[in-house]
């Protein structure tokens, strides 16, 4: 076959068919429209960002927090965002797996230089993924991490006293949260997990920049930029639902390559009647840890208290006993205070505290 | 080295660190080789994103084959320029280690495996059907394995 020559500036030799366009476009021009439809994510409507924020992304060494990292460091600069970047990891505590990727994060810190702060799982609830599979095996253990990491975001994001995470989500990733959800038939996450941007009262601000982004760009653009990035699976069981609709996706993908955002946009589209949402639990304050919840108890401090008293699955079940305190001699997960370290009086002090408690390990 | 943005990366963008590769510049004798005096090429592969531990955990190897192959099953003469569904074939049954499901997929590669050929997209380069010559460099990246 000839060359094709590039869609967009007709000159250089075509390297990419973009699987959301089919437009075959040159190197040069690929990361041009890359960069700038993440641009038009973060600036549509009214925009993400707000100037002078402090946004924490939450970095894991994969190829989507990398690439994240790396556009955001360089739109930042471009279109002069006024941001204020930072890296966060969470140690999971997994041997063997986590390792080499925190050392990616910390690589990239350099690349970057961006100020990294990493959090374990055995700081926060005085439990590692490698203890907590040792007591639960593997079929049940992503529940724990997943709901563990999700708070431990949030913990970290304060501890730093960001306003804001970014996280590497990308399209695909939507697409397929929008089919888990369907098949689960989870109506209030259908509804929220398309939103580019979600805050309750008492959360913070979480964005997914990369919301139109497909994976197969994503992993071309750090393939041609050459960035450090690893990848790796998890030692312990996937998360064998979203394996399914992954190759789901990836099959329709291979036939329709629109498939993709057309998930995202049905996705979108889905409005709940009145009905549907009044039946839908208020969101309150977790009794023991303060962390948002639609409980009592918190999922995290639940699933806790079930691996203190040494049960395997209780905590999955939905009974709950209404006390807000832990029972003796177990540990508990420290008070969320979403303005810890920065008093609402001198919030600049308690940022340069939390920039000084940044660990550099 | 340093990137059109410029920030300094020593990295090869496949998302593998030397830690989880055992050497990476490794010459793989094919296993199968054609005799000497057949006609033969020399290409290039690279994994990344995980998938040379399919490949006995080498993240980058060198192969001879022919640089014809019969047209068809029922003739033997090598009439026609070596493409990349041979190779996809060669490499199933020669270099792959483990857990073929993950990478083949019919005669081709599985859905969210990108394959360039010579740092271009092999769908701009007419995929299975793309005749390959000597030195040419083809890269395999998952994109299955998480973020």
């Amino acid at each position: 076959m000839p060359p094709t020559p590039c869609s967009l500036c007709h000159t250089a030799r075509a390297l990419v068919k973009r699987p959301k366009t089919g437009q075959q476009v040159c190197k040069d021009c690929f990361f041009e429209v890359f960069e700038t439809e993440v641009h038009n994510t973060i600036v549509e409507g009214k925009g993400i960002f707000e100037r002078g924020e402090k946004v924490a992304i939450g970095a894991s060494g994969g190829k989507d927090s990398t690439v994240l990292a790396h556009v955001l460091s360089v739109l930042n600069k471009r279109y002069d965002y006024g941001l204020d970047l930072f890296l966060l990891s969470i140690d999971e505590g997994i041997t063997g797996y986590r390792d080499d990727s925190l050392e990616t994060v910390k690589q990239n810190q350099v690349e970057y230089g961006l100020p990294l702060k990493i959090l374990s799982y055995n700081e926060l609830y005085g439990w590692t993924m490698d203890k907590i599979v040792e007591q639960v095996g593997r079929r049940n253990n992503c529940t724990f991490c997943g709901v563990f990491r999700r708070q431990a975001l949030d913990r970290g994001a304060a501890q730093l006293g960001v306003d804001h995470i970014v996280t590497g989500h990308n399209a695909d990733d939507i697409a397929e949260t929008v089919l888990m959800n369907i098949m689960r038939g989870d109506i209030a996450r259908l509804g929220r997990c398309t939103a580019v941007t979600t805050q309750s009262e008492d959360t913070i601000k979480r964005s997914k920049p990369f919301k139109y982004a497909y994976e197969k760009e994503i992993v071309m653009y750090a393939y041609f930029k050459k960035l450090t990035y690893f990848s790796t699976e998890c030692i312990y069981s996937p998360d064998a639902y979203r394996g399914h609709a992954r190759v789901f996706l990836k099959d329709l993908e291979a036939i329709r390559p629109s498939a993709i955002v057309d998930i995202i946009h049905s996705g979108e589209s889905f409005q709940l009647e009145q009905s549907v949402q009044k039946g839908m639990k208020a969101m309150q304050t977790c009794l023991r840890c303060g962390y948002i919840s639609s409980n009592d108890l918190c999922k995290a401090c639940a699933l806790l208290e079930g691996l203190e008293a040494g049960l395997d699955r209780s905590a999955l079940r939905q009974t709950q006993d209404n006390s807000s305190a832990a029972p003796t001699g177990h540990r508990t997960i420290a008070m969320f205070d979403r303005y810890k370290n920065v008093g609402q009086s001198q919030p600049t002090e308690g940022i340069e505290k939390a920039v000084q408690a940044i660990e550099i390990r | 080295m340093s990137n059109s943005d410029g920030i300094i990366t020593n990295s090869n963008g496949l998302g593998y660190a030397s830690s989880s590769a055992v050497h990476p510049e490794t010459l793989v004798k094919p296993p199968a080789a054609p005799s000497a005096q057949e006609d033969t090429i020399e290409i290039k592969i690279e994994f990344g994103g995980g998938l040379h531990l399919l490949f006995s955990s080498q993240p980058s190897h060198k192969i001879h084959i022919p640089r014809n192959i019969a047209n068809d099953e029922a003739s033997d003469k090598p009439t026609q320029p070596v493409n990349m569904r041979y190779l996809v074939k060669w490499m199933k049954s020669n270099l792959l280690s483990e857990r073929e499901e993950m990478f083949g997929d019919g005669d081709g590669v599985r859905p969210g495996i990108l394959v360039l050929i010579n740092d271009a997209d092999w769908e701009l380069e007419g995929e299975l059907e793309y005749e390959l010559r000597d030195r040419d460099e083809i890269v395999f990246i998952s994109t299955l394995h998480g973020g």
